[in-house]
């Protein structure tokens, strides 16, 4: 049916926030980033296919940017300080090759 | 009348002891850029001077798999609108590219940390350096010997 493969993350440390104290927050994208250096079995090469880019923004203000290169490992996980001073709703977005690109948001609550 | 002055026990305890903390904080001492970083590290900074300390990059100094190192960045600053870090990005220095990730800190970020995993192709030396709100750069250098080396199936 989906054209699309699902894309899996993991984001943790949202739930027990509170209010004007930083708290990390702990992301993992599921995927392969491949940099297109390695070899398949057959001696071809696999195409390079790595996101490259990671925004955390709070109700649209930054917390964390980071630009991704082949040096990352696959699934990049990421962990960063978020500093909440009330209610708001964190997005999580990816960018990457082949048009990739995925957003996922959570509500936030703090104490 | 010839007295020859002999160590006694205590100073040569006291003198061993000096050697063993000595090469520990030699392991913990940040070590001085080799030239393929050095060069990397003056393009980004885009010629101002680019100061040891401040920033700490955080990595096992012997890693079993270089496939998914765990580093970690940071610095110690208030993260007010006037005094904090806008950006601290890691370096590598025989990876088949240079960089390895960077890191923007934005109005919502309470602190200038921030852990990754990486690839990392061989024994090598990484280095963060630090962009401050104030202009100035830092840098911090670390080697790291890599066991098991990513990419070997190549």
């Amino acid at each position: 049916m989906a054209d699309e493969p699902r894309v899996r993350t993991l984001i943790h440390g949202t739930n027990a926030l509170q209010r004007g104290v930083p708290a990390q927050i702990r992301i993992t994208l599921g995927h392969p980033m491949e940099n297109g250096l390695r070899h398949d079995g057959y001696g071809n090469v696999v195409p390079r296919n790595l996101a490259t880019r990671f925004e955390c923004r709070l109700d649209g203000v930054l917390v964390v940017a980071a630009d991704l290169y082949p040096a990352m490992a696959a699934n990049p996980f990421l962990a960063f300080w978020l500093r909440a001073d009330g209610p708001g709703t964190l997005s999580f977005e990816w960018w990457g090759d082949n048009g990739f690109h995925h957003r996922e948001t959570r509500d936030i609550a703090p104490a | 009348m010839t007295r020859t002055v002999l160590p006694g026990r205590r100073q040569l305890l006291g003198a061993a002891g000096g050697l063993v903390l000595g090469l520990q904080l030699r392991t913990a001492r940040a070590v001085s850029a080799t030239a393929t970083l050095a060069e990397v590290e003056r393009q980004w900074a885009g010629g101002q001077p680019v100061r040891e300390g401040r920033v700490q990059l955080e990595v096992a100094p012997l890693v079993e798999n270089g496939n998914a190192v765990p580093i970690r960045v940071r610095l110690d600053s208030p993260m007010t609108a006037d005094d904090r870090v806008q950006e601290i990005v890691v370096f590598n220095e025989r990876n088949p590219q240079r960089d390895v990730v960077r890191f923007s800190f934005g109005p919502a970020c309470g602190r200038a940390q921030a852990d990754a995993r990486i690839r990392l192709a061989t024994s090598q030396q990484l280095v963060a350096l630090a962009r401050l709100a104030d202009g100035s750069l830092w840098s911090h250098h670390v080697d790291v010997i890599v066991t098991l080396a990513a990419c070997v199936e190549s």
